[in-house]
């Protein structure tokens, strides 16, 4: 696939001053701000409109079972993941690819780390405490707000070993396109972790 | 830059998974003008009951049952009746398929996809292969829509909008079949893929627009339908995904037994409400769905509307022979209005007592977005004061649009006030309103797009003779279909009523209801001349130059059918988009391109 490439793909236009895939991650941020937004006005929501009592309830902090020290060791996870993510931009733009691509492997491994002890330690122990879906919105909204970052968590893996494996091709035709290429995975995953930075005190520490 | 190193691609490539911004266009075209002639067919079904309830429908009942087997016409269409479920599923699935499969991808799936590039002067879109992945979702979307015909219990039938606690109840999977074969979590599961095919579209158009524009061309000499697609890109970007939260919010209560929208203490038919054979929890709230689905839903009134406007304004602009009047006030009020429909939805629930205080600020916001509206059409008006207007097929549709977008829009006024929508709201009156809008206004304007773009997509012209007929009885149809539900809606009939004559005041108005069906079948006849004409142009229609309409953007300047790659050498632009009777020059029109008068 070494055909003409469109301008702008790699060197960014002159007006606006960005490549055109950085704008297009960018929109795309936009909308998922827009995603998530919704789901943080459905659980403000949900919340409010609650029944005080009965089984429906929206559980007390001391009745939700959730450690803080999982959720914080999680978020760390995340934290550090976000700066080996930024590292192997730095490392591809001063040419060094042996590093950025370990930078990149630590990457995926914090991001299954994370992904490992989200259900490990939490998802399965709460479903056999009978804590499902089904017990309350505030259950059922925490299994699909984790779950839908999780599968944001799966889709950044699935690209960073793209770029890691066959992806990484593109580094010895055309390293800038390469490194551009990066950089808007970054965008991507840095924006994951913001997602997480908001779920975890909604999530775990507010009462 | 140019096409002519590239290797032939095979026949897969180059037609079914192409990357060129053209073939897209056509793919998005033809599958949505086939998604839009399905749901036409689904609402002259409804027609039948509605004019004839209880009698079996003619000539398609028997149909039917032979093609879809007696145990599909026992279960929805016995002895040719269809049965109230039907009739919802129906309704349902008419509204859906039109707005999300037909118009928009209509819209901008292929005039957009078609014509945005050209009139820019790029080679593609900025993105080729997300733009293939885009139309590829839509239509995978589809197909799981079309499929929910086929499971037990049909397709969705909670209406377009599926309000729960209906819709997260409603068509429980049968037995032995697996959790989401049912019709409305299929609903749920297309949606999913409809909205992330507009999503990776209007981050496409976006970018292509701000990045990919030639050489001296401007924002502010951009056609006007280049703007349109822009700030109909936004709203698809905005608006969309707080309506994917609500799909998947409700596909969670419909499969993993969550009450996001069912509250505490529900109960369907003296029974307390089940999913999945548990009872649930409860504590939710309908109106969270609502909130979630109109946010979507309002601005895509406006993604319905404004790309038709775009091509109302080309088309208006060449056949005047003048410049368009005001194309800055257009400009800004596109963009305002934009911005206006992400702060009026909640005029869709003054039924539902939000308070007097929120619905005062949403029928304000309402009579603020009226403005820029007022101020589009008022601009395409006053651009045929004194022009030499040409009456071309194209024309034609073009200025049916305005009265029918202008009758569709003021009779949306009494809606917007809690007071006057009250009465109104659910009646006849509002499907009277929208359909106006969307269908004589929208519709008139792709089939006006259609006859205007053909030439350039085909390099032959579709028969004048023809488009005509096709013209007159569309037109004269059209407005015998919509009129009556003015006078049904005031007479108080109910909108999704499956036999209306079962009420006094349903019964004394069914002559209109009879009307309008009759209207609804004459329309589909009519559209015969438009497929003959359609088909026998591909191949027999007259061969025309680059530019037979003496246009002055960009697009007329490509060959046509454009090769791969658009332009021969990159085009540099001099002017604005209507400098056409300029003072001084032999010849009325002045390309965007040309460098001086040739």
């Amino acid at each position: 696939m070494s055909s003409e490439l469109l301008p702008y793909t790699v060197k960014p236009h002159p007006v606006t001053g960005v490549y055109s895939g950085k704008l297009g991650v960018w929109l795309f941020l936009a909308s998922e701000v827009m995603l998530f937004g919704a789901f943080f006005s459905a659980y403000i929501l949900l919340k409010v409109g609650a029944p005080l009592e009965g089984p429906a309830h929206w559980p007390l902090h001391s009745e939700r079972h959730m450690s803080w020290m999982i959720g914080g060791f999680n978020t760390l996870v995340l934290i550090i993941s976000s700066v080996t993510m930024v590292m192997a931009w730095v490392s591809l733009k001063s040419g060094n690819f042996g590093k950025a691509r370990m930078l990149l492997g630590a990457t995926v491994a914090l991001a299954v780390l994370f992904l490992v002890i989200k259900i490990t330690m939490e998802y399965i122990p709460h479903w056999r405490d009978g804590l499902t879906t089904n017990t309350s919105n505030f259950w059922g909204i925490y299994y699909t707000m984790t779950g839908l970052h999780g599968v944001h968590i799966l889709g950044g893996i699935v690209v960073i070993s793209y770029f890691i494996g066959p992806g990484s091709k593109l580094w010895h035709e055309n390293p800038e396109y390469y490194t551009n290429r990066i950089e808007c995975t970054g965008l991507y995953w840095h924006f994951v972790d913001l997602v997480w930075i908001f779920l975890f005190p909604t999530l775990y520490l507010m009462s | 830059m140019s096409g002519e190193h590239h290797k032939e691609l095979g026949f897969f490539r180059k037609y079914v998974f192409s990357v060129d911004h053209k073939v897209i266009g056509i793919q998005y075209g033809i599958t949505a003008l086939c998604f839009l002639f399905f749901g036409f067919c689904l609402i002259m079904m409804i027609r039948w009951q509605l004019a004839y309830p209880g009698e079996p429908m003619p000539l398609i009942g028997g149909l039917l049952e032979r093609l879809m087997g007696a145990k599909w016409a026992e279960e929805f269409m016995p002895g040719g009746r269809m049965t109230p479920d039907f009739y919802n599923a129906l309704g349902a699935m008419h509204g859906t398929i039109m707005i999300f499969l037909g118009v928009v991808p209509l819209l901008v799936g292929a005039f957009g996809n078609y014509v945005m590039p050209l009139q820019i002067g790029a080679p593609d879109m900025a993105f080729p292969k997300i733009n293939m992945a885009s139309y590829w979702c839509f239509a995978a979307g589809g197909v799981i829509m079309l499929s929910s015909f086929l499971v037990p219990g049909g397709a969705a039938n909670s209406g377009w909008t599926s309000y729960p606690p209906l819709s997260a109840i409603a068509q429980p999977p049968a037995a032995g079949w697996p959790i989401l074969f049912s019709g409305q979590t299929l609903w749920l599961v297309g949606m999913v893929a409809l909205i992330t095919s507009s999503l990776l579209g209007s981050v496409n158009f976006i970018v292509t627009i701000i990045q990919l524009r030639v050489k001296g061309l401007t924002m502010f000499r951009l056609p006007f339908f280049v703007w349109a697609q822009f700030v109909t890109s936004f709203l698809l970007l905005l608006a969309f995904p707080p309506l994917e939260a609500a799909g998947v919010l409700q596909l969670m209560d419909r499969v993993a037994g969550t009450s996001f929208f069912l509250p505490e203490g529900l109960v369907v038919s003296g029974q307390v409400a089940m999913v999945q054979g548990r009872e649930i929890a409860g504590g939710g709230n309908p109106l969270l769905w609502q909130h979630l689905f109109w946010f979507l839903a309002h601005p895509e009134v406006y993604v319905l509307i404004l790309p038709a406007m775009g091509i109302v304004a080309e088309i208006i602009a060449n056949n005047t022979r003048k410049p368009l009047w005001g194309y800055r006030a257009l400009v800004y009020s596109t963009v305002f209005l934009g911005f206006m429909s992400f702060i009026v939805w909640a005029h869709h629930m003054f039924m539902t007592g939000m308070g007097t205080s929120i619905s005062a600020f949403f029928a304000t916001t309402t009579m603020i977005i009226s403005i820029p509206s007022v101020i589009i059409l008022t601009a395409l008006i006053i651009s045929l004061y004194n022009g030499a207007i040409r009456f071309t097929t194209p024309m034609l549709f073009a200025l049916a649009f305005l009265p029918m977008f202008a009758i569709g829009g003021l009779t949306g006024l009494p809606l917007g006030l809690p007071v006057s929508d009250i009465p109104l709201h659910d009646t006849y009156y509002v499907i009277g309103h929208f359909h106006y809008v969307v269908a004589p206004g929208t519709i008139l304007a792709i089939f006006g797009g259609i006859y205007y773009w053909f030439p350039k997509i085909t390099g032959r012209k579709m028969n004048d003779t023809l488009g005509r007929l096709h013209f007159v009885f569309t037109f004269i149809c059209m407005n015998v279909v919509f009129m009556p539900m003015f006078f049904q809606g005031l007479a108080g009939v109910s909108r999704r009523l499956f036999d209306q004559t079962q009420y006094s005041w349903g019964a004394a108005v069914q002559g209109w209801t009879i009307t309008s069906s009759w209207g609804a079948w004459m329309l589909g006849v009519a559209q015969i001349f438009f497929f003959i004409n359609f088909f026998w142009s591909i191949w027999g229609g007259k061969k025309v130059s680059n530019n037979p309409w003496e246009a002055t953007t960009i697009e007329w300047s490509a060959p046509s059918p454009p090769p791969h790659g658009n332009f021969a050498t990159e085009p540099v632009v001099y002017r604005g988009p209507y400098e056409y009777s300029v003072p001084g020059m032999s010849k009325d029109f002045f390309p965007q391109t040309a460098v001086t008068e040739a």
